[in-house]
């Protein structure tokens, strides 16, 4: 072929640059995640290593399984969308481990006052109550339920704690 | 050698391209959740907000969030009829111990607004990252990868809703996961979980059987900051036009 006659040192070159591609090639093997592009400019691992990381609040499907009587009680009241953890905390591993992880029962002066103090800037149609002037200082379960908080509610429903 | 300058030439990318593919592996299999089947967004109901904080402290405990830092936090916003344009917006601890008292009668309004990531289908956060250590997943979550980031902090700068911050102790960028630990496993986020009111939401945009679809169209719903066509998808319901 006339086209590479006298073209070895083009050749060499070329030879040159094809070497330190595929040393290229060799060392981004090496460097570069097995996953990275597996979906885009990104190490696809990562996914799977962010939703493999523990939970902490157990989902009120795991409270409901077994406490059933106080579903019965909350589905009646004015609590029933709040879920079991809005009050009670992240509970995970008590679901997990129910008898040896015992959960503490949340202090109801500091745990109504926190949705049910009176603020002009919360809506209108939100139950409020200034906590001195309502209560003066007697605990809130002494009257309402927590779980079916209208009072006399949590009777009707066949009582419960 | 009978190969012509012409087909090295033609043959050379090829080879690379067909390296590229083995060096990229098969996708690994997930046993119970298949990402093209999500898309995940966020429904935030203004009117329902009651600033208690519960969802910041929620989220600090699932996601081990440093004090002081927030992946969530509630902005109380209030707007008097001389300064539309210019409300007073405190959020004191990201709203977590909830808000000073606000006597009756006061002038002007006041509104709760619950911020987060709003998991942007064409964030510009993803965009400057120089090492893709962030990115969309498939299934709509903008997530980092710790492993990946360099900690330079172009992302948090990036971010126009000031989602981002550099974690204290790990030196890497960190931000709302949307809970991608908890939803893929059939939960909600741990700050819809906690939130008494359903102020939030987490919608799946690619469930038809959501309430989001039916939501969206009965509903006057707007995203943050439209203007800089984010894709944002955390939705606001009732969003006072003052909010930035």
């Amino acid at each position: 072929m006339s086209v590479f006659k006298d073209a070895g040192h083009l050749f060499r070159f070329a030879g040159l640059f094809v070497i330190a591609f595929l040393i290229f090639l060799v060392v981004r093997h090496y460097v570069v995640p097995k996953s990275f592009g597996q979906y885009g400019h990104y190490r696809g691992a990562a996914i799977g290593e962010i939703a493999s990381h523990p939970i902490k609040f157990a989902g009120h499907q795991a409270c409901e399984d077994c406490h059933t009587d106080i579903v019965d009680v909350k589905t009646k009241g004015k609590h029933a969308h709040v879920n079991c953890e809005a009050c009670h905390g992240a509970l995970a591993n008590h679901a997990a481990d129910p008898t040896s992880v015992t959960p503490v029962k949340p202090d109801t002066a500091v745990l109504c006052a926190r949705c049910h103090t009176a603020s002009a800037a919360k809506p209108k149609n939100f139950p409020q109550v200034d906590p001195v002037d309502h209560a003066n200082g007697v605990p809130c379960e002494t009257c309402h339920n927590p779980h079916s908080p209208a009072i006399g509610a949590d009777v009707a429903a066949g009582g419960a704690k | 050698m009978n190969l012509s300058r012409r087909h090295f030439l033609v043959l050379l990318p090829a080879a690379a391209v067909a390296w590229e593919s083995v060096l990229a592996g098969t996708p690994e299999a997930s046993p119970n959740y298949t990402m093209s089947d999500h898309w995940w967004g966020m429904l935030i109901d203004i009117p329902k907000c009651i600033g208690c904080g519960n969802c910041v402290r929620a989220c600090q405990t699932e996601n081990d969030v440093p004090d002081g830092f927030f992946r969530t936090w509630v902005e109380r916003y209030h707007r008097t009829d001389w300064h539309l344009e210019n409300p007073e917006v405190i959020s004191p601890d990201g709203g977590k111990e909830g808000f000073p008292a606000v006597k009756e009668g006061g002038e002007g309004e006041y509104f709760f607004v619950p911020k987060m990531c709003n998991h942007c289908a064409d964030s510009p956060c993803t965009q400057v990252c120089p090492v893709g250590a962030t990115f969309i997943s498939p299934d709509g979550v903008v997530l980092i990868d710790p492993k990946y980031c360099l900690g330079c902090a172009y992302c948090v700068q990036a971010c126009p809703y000031g989602c981002r911050y550099v974690h204290p102790e790990k030196k890497v960028a960190d931000k709302c996961t949307l809970c991608y630990h908890r939803i893929t496993k059939g939960l909600t986020t741990a700050c819809c979980e906690a939130c008494p009111t359903g102020a939030r939401q987490l919608a799946d945009l690619k469930n038809p059987r959501d309430p989001i679809h039916e939501f969206l169209k009965t509903h006057s719903v707007q995203v943050l900051k439209p203007q800089m066509s984010t894709g944002a998808k955390a939705f606001y319901n009732g969003l006072d036009g003052s909010v930035r």
